[in-house]
């Protein structure tokens, strides 16, 4: 990488996203803070409590359990999107008019509005006017997402594959076109099997991209809230009941600001530490794409 | 491996089968919804569409998201430009730990902000308006535009600065006369990827407005939850809500993985 040059004049140009940024991101964070070590008994008159709200919060069960079932929902999803869309994408045309009727028509769920794919397939699921469900029911399953919780658990993943897998696929199709016809040619000429190919040249060329989606696709699933909101509510019960969900309820449906706030800290916590992971892989993926780096 | 084709055209199925259903269901009458189960409309009708253009409650809605999206996309990307060019070209103090920061703020879940947003823009006057909305988008929009941006700018060769300076270009001039057509092509898709993420949220922008500047995807969570629901409309008011991101999607199509890998592939 050629050195950048020197200027600390350039921080004028960064200063207005500076400011905004910041006004919509440290300010309201403060809040948070404020609240995090605070309690009230109404009329706005609060009091320190120091760190009791944490405390509660690490011993509470319901806290528990909608972390796991977050670590769950985002473990499934990685588990089959990942391996889903690499499929795909190797099986994807190279050339010709199938490239952007691939590319347009894959693109095509990442576009929609996140809750109108909650309305999408809470519609597509429903067993009297839903073609999912209705066909699953013709079929004797008994299947109802409102009632049965692994059906509820079952819809919000087919759903979140269907919203997603995409993604995944782009950005895989995308290293797997960097990678020169000479490679597959000396490839052939070596009388490479199909798995050596994969192994040896497509694999490592995709590496990057693939460690870049599964970092978003990890961070993305791990504060979803829209989707599963609108198809099940967080239900039936709690199953379904995710960390941004259960924030959300905290927070502005019993205005439990103590509890939501130091919630609100430990979240953003974990998403700090991973786009901190993020960040390190991105600046990576800087270097070694430099002629001199080596992959 | 003859069969190859196979695969993708099977997911595009599987991709395309729920948008094809809420589609079929917004060309029904809500007696045929609820009595018949065919896999096309028996009866033909666009009156779900008609409610929508005639009625105020709804058509406003898309116009709210319609303005609150401009702004945020014109906003995003005009600071931008500079901020993006500062961090290709130059190393300032704290350049690699602000850079850090903006993207902490793309990844920030919108429920952490939800509450402390409404609390914000009621006291300052803002809440329900579009520039609430809009601001509040720009958390993690404009990291989301730099970030784009910096990504096609550092591949934009240093030489047409410099030459350019040399020539006796200002800064400003060779900023839009030179530097700017160069990467138009960035410029669009960072557009498209500002208007996109602010079109399909909704959490912030529902907690951020009651009447005056109410989201379209808001004004359909309202119709779901009430009883008696209207599902023609209700598919209508979705299937409308596709359109935009499907008409554009075809001038964006090659950069959409580097859009969503944040301008890094």
């Amino acid at each position: 990488m050629i050195a950048k040059q020197v200027n600390q004049k350039a921080w004028f140009m960064v200063l207005p996203v500076f400011l905004i940024v910041a006004f919509s991101a440290v300010i309201p964070l403060m809040t948070v803070v404020n609240y995090s070590v605070q309690d009230t008994f109404g009329n706005n008159v609060f009091f320190w409590v120091g760190f009791d709200w944490f405390r509660d919060l690490i011993h509470s069960e319901r806290f528990h359990q909608a972390f796991l079932r977050q670590l769950l929902f985002s473990g499934i999803i990685l588990a089959i999107e990942v391996p889903l869309g690499i499929a795909i994408a190797l099986t994807m045309p190279k050339k010709g008019w199938g490239v952007p009727l691939c590319l347009v028509n894959m693109a095509l769920p990442l576009l929609i509005p996140w809750n109108v794919v909650g309305t999408i397939w809470q519609i597509f699921g429903r067993v009297d006017i839903g073609l999912l469900g209705h066909t699953l029911a013709a079929l004797g399953i008994d299947y109802n997402y409102t009632q049965d919780p692994i059906a509820a658990w079952l819809t919000v993943i087919v759903m979140d594959i269907w919203h997603w897998t995409s993604l995944v696929v782009l950005l895989c199709y995308a290293g797997l076109c960097s990678i020169p016809d000479a490679y597959y040619q000396a490839a052939r000429i070596d009388g490479a099997s199909r798995w050596a190919i994969f192994r040896y040249i497509q694999l490592p060329k995709m590496h990057r991209v693939l460690l870049i989606a599964i970092l978003l696709r990890f961070m993305d699933s791990f504060m979803i809230y829209t989707e599963p909101f609108v198809v099940t509510g967080g239900g039936p019960g709690n199953s379904t009941t995710f960390l941004s969900i259960d924030l959300v309820k905290l927070a502005i449906g019993q205005f439990d600001l103590g509890n939501a706030a130091a919630m609100s800290l430990v979240y953003f916590l974990i998403i700090l530490l991973c786009s901190w992971i993020f960040y390190t892989v991105m600046s990576n993926v800087g270097e070694e794409s430099s002629p001199k780096g080596g992959a | 491996m003859r069969l190859k084709w196979l695969v993708p055209v099977i997911y595009i199925f599987f991709l395309l089968l729920p948008i094809y259903w809420l589609v079929n269901m917004s060309l029904k009458t809500n007696e045929e919804i609820l009595s018949v189960f065919s896999l096309w409309p028996q009866n033909l009708t666009f009156d779900n569409y008609r409610v929508i253009f005639t009625d105020k409650s709804w058509y406003s809605g898309y116009i709210n998201s319609m303005i609150y999206v401009s702004i945020n996309v014109v906003i995003s990307v005009t600071f931008a430009l500079p901020a993006a060019y500062a961090f290709s070209r130059y190393s300032f103090v704290g350049d690699k730990h602000l850079f850090f920061w903006l993207l902490t703020n793309r990844m920030a879940p919108p429920a952490v902000f939800a509450l402390p947003f409404f609390q914000l823009y009621s006291s300052i006057g803002l809440f329900d308006s579009h520039i609430a909305v809009a601001l509040a988008h720009c958390l993690f929009n404009l990291p989301l535009a730099v970030w784009i941006l910096e990504g096609f700018m550092s591949g934009i060769p240093k030489e047409i600065d410099e030459t350019a300076f040399v020539d006796g270009y200002s800064w400003p001039r060779f900023f839009v006369k030179i530097f700017i057509p160069n990467i138009a092509s960035g410029i669009g898709v960072t557009a498209f990827f500002c208007f996109m993420f602010s079109w399909v949220e909704l959490l912030l922008a529902r907690t951020l407005t009651s009447v005056n500047a109410k989201p379209i995807s808001a004004i359909m969570t309202r119709t779901v939850s009430a009883s008696g629901l209207d599902w023609g409309v209700l598919a209508a008011a979705g299937a409308l809500t596709i359109l935009p991101g499907a008409l554009v999607i075809w001038f964006v199509r090659n950069h959409i993985a580097k859009g969503f890998a944040l301008g890094r592939v």
